[in-house]
C-alpha cells in the first residue's frame, strides 16, 4: 500500500490501483455527508480533482493520484456517505483506477513514511 | 492560536478530548470525540450540555423601574409588557431597519437580565449605554452560561434544582442551589426543550462535571449547535440576519408584538420603525426562506440561488446551510424575491459551476420540542 500526501491510500490489484482516503484523512473531515465520485471510463490527469467529498464541516476534493482510466466506482459510499468514517481503508474505497504508467506509484509513501509525515 | 478569551469550562474541555476553534475572540469546543453528527443526535434523543459563557449577559435597572419602558426605544419588542419571570426573543434595530443583533430579555422584577451574541458584545454594550440614558447598563463578567437541552434536560436539572419542573418555555427563575445562585431559562437554540443556567465562574465546572455525570448528558460543541439550529430554523447572527437585513425581510414579524406596531398603544419608537412598520403592512421585497436541496450536496453559505438551470443573474443567497443529521438530508435558508418565496417553488443552487435543484421549504426543517 502507498500513501500520498494528499491523505489517499492506494492499493494495487493486479494492475488496477484501488484508492480511498486514509484514517487520518476522515478523522480530520469529521462526519462526511455527502461524495461525489467520478464517472467510469473518464481519463484523468494526476492532480485532476476528481471527486467531491463534503463532511459537516466543509468540502474538499480528491485528486486523481496517477494518470490512468477509472475502471470502477464505490456507489455504496454515495448512498451511505458514513461508511467513510466507518471503514476509511476498507469498504469504504473511492474508484479504482488503470495507471497509464505505474510507475508513478513509485513516487508516493509507504505506510511508515507516511505514519512519519502525519505525525 | 493568539490571545484568545477563555470561559471558565475551557480546562474541561481540553480535559473531555474537544477539538477547540476560535469562535468570536474565545478559544471554543466546536466537537468532542463524539463528533457533531452523533452528539446533534443524542441531543435531540437525550441531553446535551453546551458552554455558553461567550455570550454576553447584561443587567440593565432604569432610575425608578427596570428599564423596560426606556428599552422600547431599542427594539420593535414590547418589553414593557413582560411579565416578571417572563423571557423574550428581541432584536436591536438601526436607522436602516436593518437588526444590530438578536438577543434575549428576561423581566427579573427591578432588572432586565439581557443575552446578547459574543460577537456583538462590545457593540450592543455602546448601543444599550448611548441608547438607555439614565439607565445603568451592567456587564455581567463573572458568571459563565451553560445550555442543557433535549428531551432529558428536565429531568437531569430538576435533581440540582426542584422547581425546574414548574417553569414552562420562555419562564426565568432566580435559584438558590449547591452551585450558589443559578439564573435559569426554559430556553435554548435547538428547537429542544432545554435551560440555559448562568453560573457563577468559580462553581461552573462544578455544574457541568455533575450535569455531565448523568448518562443522559453529553458535551455538545459549536459544530452540533450549528446543524441543531438550523433544523430548528433559528437564525444566526452575522449570517441570516445583520444590520442589512429587515426583521420582515427575516421572517421575523411573529417577534414584533401587536402593541408596537401601527395601530398599537405604543407603536413604533424603535430605529427604523418607519421602514419596519411599513414592511409589517405591506411586506418587504426579499424573504429568508427554509431550502431543501433535492440532492444529497449540501448548500454552504454563499451558494448563489437561480430561477432557472441556465441564464439570468441570481435572484438570492443562501445565508447558512449544511447537512441535517435529524433531517437526514441537507438543509439551507437563504433569502429570494417574495414571489419566489411560497414553498414548493423550485429554485437552483449552484455548487461547484453546476445548477442543482432546490425547494423553497416551510421552516422548522425539524418541528420544535418545547414544553409551553
Amino acid at each position: 500500500m502507498k500513501f500520498t500526501e494528499e491523505h489517499e491510500w492506494l492499493r494495487d490489484e493486479d494492475g488496477v490501483i484501488v484508492v480511498g482516503i486514509t484514517e487520518h484523512a476522515s478523522e480530520q473531515l469529521g462526519d462526511v455527508v455527502f461524495v461525489e465520485l467520478p464517472e467510469i471510463g473518464h481519463s484523468v490527469t494526476k492532480d485532476d480533482e476528481i471527486c467531491v467529498i463534503e463532511s459537516v464541516k466543509a468540502a474538499s476534493d480528491i485528486l486523481a493520484p496517477l494518470d490512468g482510466e477509472i475502471v470502477e466506482v464505490n456507489e455504496a459510499i454515495v448512498d451511505d456517505p458514513g461508511k467513510v468514517n466507518e471503514d476509511p481503508l476498507g469498504d469504504a474505497w473511492f474508484f479504482k483506477i488503470r495507471p497509464a504508467d505505474p510507475g508513478q506509484m513509485d513516487d508516493y509513501m509507504s505506510e511508515a513514511e507516511y505514519k512519519t509525515f502525519i505525525g | 492560536m493568539p490571545e484568545l478569551k477563555r470561559t471558565p469550562l475551557l480546562g474541561l474541555h481540553h480535559e473531555m478530548g474537544a477539538r477547540m476553534v476560535e469562535f468570536a475572540g474565545y478559544e471554543m469546543p466546536v466537537q468532542f470525540p463524539m463528533g457533531v453528527m452523533k452528539e446533534h443526535l443524542h441531543c435531540r434523543a437525550a441531553a446535551g450540555l453546551f458552554d455558553v459563557s461567550h455570550m454576553g449577559q447584561v443587567i440593565v435597572r432604569g432610575p425608578s423601574d427596570n428599564g423596560a419602558a426606556a428599552f422600547e426605544a431599542l427594539v420593535p419588542q414590547s418589553i414593557a409588557g413582560l411579565a416578571q419571570g417572563r423571557q423574550r426573543y428581541a432584536f436591536f434595530t438601526n436607522d436602516a431597519g436593518g437588526i444590530e443583533d438578536d438577543l434575549m430579555v428576561a423581566n427579573r422584577g427591578d432588572h432586565l437580565f439581557v443575552v446578547v451574541n459574543a460577537a456583538c458584545k462590545a457593540g450592543d454594550l455602546a448601543l444599550m449605554r448611548a441608547g438607555l440614558p439614565g439607565c445603568e447598563v451592567e456587564e455581567i463578567t463573572d458568571r459563565a452560561l451553560l445550555a442543557l437541552q433535549g428531551p432529558g434536560a428536565e429531568a437531569v436539572l430538576a435533581d440540582i434544582v426542584p422547581g425546574v419542573r414548574e417553569m414552562r418555555f420562555m419562564d426565568v427563575i432566580v435559584a438558590e442551589s449547591v452551585f450558589d445562585g443559578l439564573w435559569i431559562s426554559r430556553s435554548g437554540y435547538t428547537g429542544e426543550d432545554g435551560f440555559e443556567i448562568s453560573v457563577g465562574e468559580g462553581q461552573a465546572e462544578n455544574l457541568a462535571r455533575v450535569l455531565l455525570a448523568y448518562d443522559a448528558v453529553e458535551p455538545i460543541g459549536l459544530g452540533a449547535r450549528d446543524s441543531l439550529r438550523l433544523e430548528a430554523g433559528l437564525c444566526l447572527y452575522g449570517n441570516d440576519i445583520d444590520a442589512t437585513t429587515s426583521p420582515v425581510e427575516a421572517g421575523l414579524d411573529w417577534a414584533i408584538q401587536k402593541v408596537r406596531r401601527r395601530g398599537g398603544a405604543r407603536a413604533g419608537g424603535f430605529p427604523g420603525a418607519e421602514r419596519i412598520l411599513d414592511e409589517l403592512d405591506n411586506g418587504a421585497a426579499r424573504r429568508r426562506v427554509g431550502l431543501a436541496p433535492e440532492g444529497r450536496a449540501p448548500m454552504r453559505a454563499g451558494v448563489a440561488l437561480y430561477e432557472g438551470e441556465a441564464g439570468a443573474s441570481p435572484v438570492g443567497e443562501v445565508t447558512s446551510g449544511a447537512f441535517g443529521p435529524t433531517l437526514g438530508a441537507p438543509m439551507a435558508m437563504g433569502y429570494v424575491p417574495a414571489g419566489l418565496s411560497a414553498p414548493g417553488t423550485r429554485l437552483y443552487g449552484e455548487v461547484r459551476g453546476r445548477r442543482l435543484p432546490v425547494l423553497v421549504a416551510d421552516l422548522p426543517f425539524v418541528p420544535a420540542n418545547f414544553k409551553r
